[in-house]
């Protein structure tokens, strides 16, 4: 293995910048080792070597021209294949966009092709971001790089899985319900889910458009927080995108220090029904915590016991609408257009061809939650629910600084364990659903190991308060870091 | 008893533009029994006075200035089309399906 492939994403930056190393060489190596290990992971759905070091080209002649370039310019990363790449095709893991090349960037995408980001490739996913393994990729799924037997989290698993592999430093991905946070957590790397409307949907395949959420992906704190400000910050192109400052998360992540800050354990999501080496990892880093000067207190937040039965209301229906948008009549596939049957055969036939079984499952969840006569027993109490969520958060938030818990409550699971059990996966987001209902910020930090598997740490934080989960999460990485004597994907086996 | 029957599972799949065999249609029935009972749950809190949230965001009506900006050129429009003809997507017939 490189080591620049084992390098972080700020490492790098400073690399290329101080002219150590070349764009070209540090895509290079990234390229050299999804060749060598993507057979055994399955992280990506397409790679082109060509366009990716034609875009490392390019950023060598700006800085050689003598352009003025951010922190992350020349360092490679690669983008969750929901967001759509102009030069790349783009299909949110579905049979029904199967080689479609998108006429425009994403919002994401075209803000860090600017900061100079060379992209490697796009990552595998669950199905429009719909699932927890990425077992419902019609691609076939992505394997966690600890135990290739097992899952690397969902939706966002192939980018998760890329950056744990050290396939790429850094990686985007969409939170609607944990599908950023769960996947980080099994796969022992950072991940966080931003603020909504922190920063844009433009551009991101729709899911459920009031929790969508893009975020990053990195192997430590600070690279997380660099790619976090690189991509954020008010777009026009999205009306629920947020018009204010982006919070200082670098700088955050900079000082990381947690002295006098108040953290609430969250009672609800701590004990029984968590793997006991879960709950173990957790308590310890809650020691680590006092350890450091936080003042850590146990907070009750009684309503989010009914997040998870809330949101598998809301995202269905929310995807059912925006998921209609897939009528085999301007783009993607179309399936049965022989000239005897009408349009509406022929959307039909497609959608029935063209999805997997979660996303029709969720299609008509939400299709059942949202016709009258159900609409107020379902849709309508689940918003209620949502309020009351809110609710906890802020009462919550008035007690302490920041909230935490496990991020999951088991480690990760093997292929083919949950898969036609939708409950049971349903579950892998438990604790981190509250979140994406309220949409404040939350960071997932590795905490240690259980049986040999990563366990998670998520630090949850108010509106806008994106930094402070930056600050504590570096606060923690450090500590544990200096007790593991290095970050903990350094004890994961080799590919 | 169960949540939701096979024949509302049949209409939910006409109404979802979703042309699913029977295989698919008892399978899904009895998987989306399963999630419905368990998500009824919402049903337990007690919020009658409780003002329903749709958005995480209190924003109302956002607009931007009607101004002319740059748009897909025909070509690119309709590059990802299963079928154009005439700078126009091609559809099967839309008119009637009743007859």
């Amino acid at each position: 293995m490189s080591e620049l492939v084992t390098k972080g994403a700020a490492e790098l930056g400073e690399l290329i910048a101080g002219g150590d190393v070349s764009a070209v060489e540090v895509a290079r190596a990234h390229l050299d080792r999804i060749a060598r290990v993507d057979g055994q992971v399955n992280a990506f759905l397409h790679v082109d070597a060509e366009t990716t070091l034609a875009q490392a080209r390019a950023v060598d002649e700006r800085r050689a021209a003598g352009e003025e370039l951010g922190p992350l310019a020349g360092v490679p990363i690669a983008h969750k294949d929901v967001f759509t790449t102009a030069d790349m095709p783009t299909t949110a893991g579905s049979k029904i966009l199967e080689g479609w090349l998108p006429p425009y960037d994403a919002t994401v995408t075209a803000r860090l092709r600017k900061a100079g980001l060379v992209i490697l490739g796009k990552t595998n996913m669950d199905e429009f971001a719909m699932g927890s393994s990425t077992e419902n990729s019609a691609y076939g799924p992505t394997r966690n790089p600890w135990d290739t037997s097992r899952i690397p989290g969902g939706s966002s698993g192939g980018s998760s899985a890329a950056v744990a592999s050290y396939q790429a430093p850094l990686s985007t991905g969409t939170d609607t319900g944990g599908s950023i946070r769960q996947p980080a957590a099994v796969t022992g790397i950072v991940g966080m889910k931003p603020t909504y409307g922190g920063a844009s949907r433009y551009g991101m395949i729709a899911f459920a458009s009031s929790l969508d959420t893009p975020g990053p992906f990195a192997r430590n704190v600070l690279d997380a927080a660099l790619l976090h400000e690189a991509f954020s910050g008010h777009d026009a192109m999205d009306s629920t995108s947020i018009d204010a400052a982006v919070p200082p998360v670098v700088e955050a992540a900079r000082r990381g220090d947690v002295n006098g800050l108040r953290v609430g354990v969250v009672k609800e999501f701590h004990g029984e029904g968590y793997e006991p080496g879960v709950t173990a990892r957790f308590d310890e880093a809650v020691e680590v915590l006092e350890s450091l000067g936080a003042k850590v207190v146990e907070v009750s937040c009684p309503n989010f016991t009914y997040a998870l039965p809330a949101y598998y209301l809301i995202a269905p229906s929310e995807c059912s609408s925006n998921l209609a948008r897939f009528d085999a009549m301007r783009y993607g596939l179309r399936v049965g257009d022989d000239g005897s049957r009408s349009a509406e055969e022929v959307m039909a036939l497609t959608r029935a061809a063209g999805f997997g079984p979660e996303v029709k499952r969720r299609i008509m969840l939400g299709t059942y939650a949202l016709s009258s006569g159900y609409y107020d027993a379902y849709y309508g109490k689940a918003q209620q629910v949502r309020t009351l969520i809110k609710r906890d958060f802020e009462a919550a938030f008035e007690q302490v600084d920041v909230l935490i818990s496990p991020t999951t409550p088991t480690t990760a699971f093997t292929i083919g364990e949950r898969a036609d059990d939708p409950m049971a996966m349903y579950l892998a987001d438990l604790c981190t659903i509250p979140t994406n209902l309220a949409g404040n910020a939350a960071i997932s930090v590795p905490c240690g190991l259980s049986d040999g598997l990563p366990v998670g740490l998520q630090i949850m934080a108010p509106v806008l308060a994106d930094d402070r989960v930056y600050r504590v999460g570096a606060a923690i990485e450090r500590a544990l870091e200096d007790r593991w004597g290095g970050p903990l994907l350094a004890q994961a086996p080799a590919l | 008893m169960s949540a939701i029957t096979r024949d509302e599972v049949a209409h939910l799949a006409r109404l979802s533009r979703l042309a699913l065999g029977d295989d698919e249609l008892d399978h899904l029935a009895a998987q989306l029994d399963q999630i419905i009972s368990a998500v009824a749950r919402v049903q337990e809190v007690a919020a009658e006075d409780i003002p329903p949230t749709s958005h995480a965001l209190p924003l109302t009506n956002v607009y931007r200035a009607d101004e002319v900006r740059p748009s897909l050129a025909p070509e690119q429009a309709l590059a990802g089309a299963p079928a154009a003809e005439e700078q126009r997507f091609r559809v099967p017939r839309i008119l009637g399906e009743e007859a």
